[in-house]
């Protein structure tokens, strides 16, 4: 007994060092299979403040920039107003339908205060937490094109998953055709990503919008996701392989819309009702 | 009592140009100099292998909270605090005189140079497979890992020109 405890005494650096190692390789091996960041993530109290107060400081040099795109928004918003209200001059169905179909999503603006582009696996982080309203699982979008997804949330800060993330899956569509399958990116140039499962029946041209499908509760159907780029049939494979040029400008991004479905709660009651069923 | 603050100051500015500098500047997808490693460089010669380890770690962790990279960088870290003291012992040679404090003043370019791409290049090479967690894109990886190496290698030596200069 003595002898096997001088022996560890003797070797506790080695030991030490299993220990650790072991304890960060836990970390990386949970993360990897439950796409969480549990506790260590940069939506804490003090890297969320750090943050803040660089992008506070960096906000300075690229004012111009965000004008330039809020009045772009800006415009475009008021020309949807002007086409609506033509709209619901013309036709009073038309009014029931769009303001039904909006109800469903909430918008809330945030800021991004940290983002990457050049890693396989990138992150936002915002500066609107719970105290907000803001969820896990919710949406973030640019302009109505999808950024990412909320995983982390303090009380006033929130990380997103990024649609630049190799462990990132949107449920996409053409919009002119209909057909739908995942898309994702592959960890190489931040401003395409991959479109998979398109059959070869369907009909493609460069150029074709990608938009998401709405089979996710996350977004709503028809945010804009990118064009397509390039395609081709490879040999041996039932799919295309598609890259789509991505709408938004990740490396620029810098006001952002955090999205809330209001039926969430009432979609996986029925979801889950409909699982209870089929065991029944 | 000094050292101890010495030593802190060092890490929470190596930390701060981390996060706030270096992990703003993407020069391009291929390179990501990581210059916080040099808080476990520059820890006394006679710091005790213990020492080493927490410190490392401790360090390694800190940078994770950042980069919503759980245990990552701590076990990158944690491996070169653990081979350290083989390294020192490597590339020293018995007639040199020995100083407490591995800078490139004290013990000359040639010697830094050396301990530092050792260092380095463990620890991104380590890192950045850690990261990818596959061997698929191997080249990718292999290729971005030593560019990255090179350019913080590059980092740490100017800065020993510029601030650590003691």
């Amino acid at each position: 007994m003595r002898s096997l405890f001088k022996y560890f005494v003797r070797n506790h650096v080695f030991y030490l060092f299993l220990l650790l190692e072991t304890f960060s390789l836990v970390l990386v091996i949970n993360y990897n299979n439950y796409q969480k960041v549990r506790y260590i993530n940069s939506a804490n109290r003090i890297s969320g403040v750090i943050y803040s107060s660089l992008n506070d400081v960096v906000d300075y040099f690229s004012l111009r920039k965000i004008n330039e795109e809020l009045a772009r928004q800006n415009s475009g918003l008021l020309n949807q107003l002007d086409r609506l209200k033509n709209e619901m001059q013309g036709n009073t169905s038309a009014k029931v339908d769009t303001s039904l179909k909006n109800q469903g999503f909430l918008y809330m603006p945030a800021k991004v205060v940290n983002n990457t582009v050049y890693k396989p696996y990138n992150y936002l982080t915002l500066d609107k937490g719970t105290k907000d309203g803001i969820k896990e699982g919710q949406g973030v979008i640019s302009n109505n094109k999808i950024v990412g997804v909320v995983i982390n949330v303090s009380r006033s800060y929130s990380s997103a998953i990024s649609l630049l993330n190799m462990r990132f899956n949107v449920s996409a569509k053409l919009k002119n055709n209909n057909p739908f399958g995942p898309l994702n990116w592959d960890g190489r140039n931040y401003r395409y990503a991959q479109f998979n499962e398109i059959p070869f029946h369907v009909s493609l041209a460069e150029g074709d919008t990608v938009v998401s499908s709405g089979y996710s509760s996350i977004f709503p159907e028809g945010l804009l996701i990118g064009a397509v780029h390039s395609f081709e049939k490879k040999e041996g494979e039932n799919f295309y392989s598609i890259d789509v040029e991505l709408a938004v400008d990740f490396k620029s991004l810098s006001h952002v819309q955090v999205i809330t479905n209001m039926n969430l709660g009432e979609i996986k009651k029925l979801e889950r009702g409909q699982q209870d069923e089929d065991l029944d | 009592m000094r050292i101890w603050i010495k030593y802190g100051v060092m890490f929470i500015s190596l930390v701060l140009i981390q996060v706030l500098l270096l992990n703003q500047v993407q020069f391009s997808g291929y390179i990501n100099p990581y210059m916080y490693i040099l808080f476990v460089l520059l820890l006394p010669v006679s710091t005790p292998k213990y020492a080493l380890l927490l410190l490392g770690f401790l360090m390694g962790i800190t940078i994770d909270i950042f980069m919503n990279t759980p245990g990552m960088h701590a076990s990158a870290t944690v491996l070169i605090a653990f081979i350290r003291p083989y390294i020192l012992n490597l590339i020293s040679s018995r007639e040199m005189d020995k100083s407490e404090y591995p800078g490139l003043k004290q013990y000359g370019f040639r010697w830094f140079l050396y301990y530092t791409s050792f260092m380095v290049l463990t620890h991104h090479l380590f890192y950045f497979y850690i990261e990818l967690f596959s061997f698929s894109g191997f080249f990718l990886t292999f290729i971005r890992s030593i560019l990255s190496s090179i350019f913080s290698i590059f980092v740490i030596v100017l800065s020993q020109y510029l601030i650590f200069t003691e």
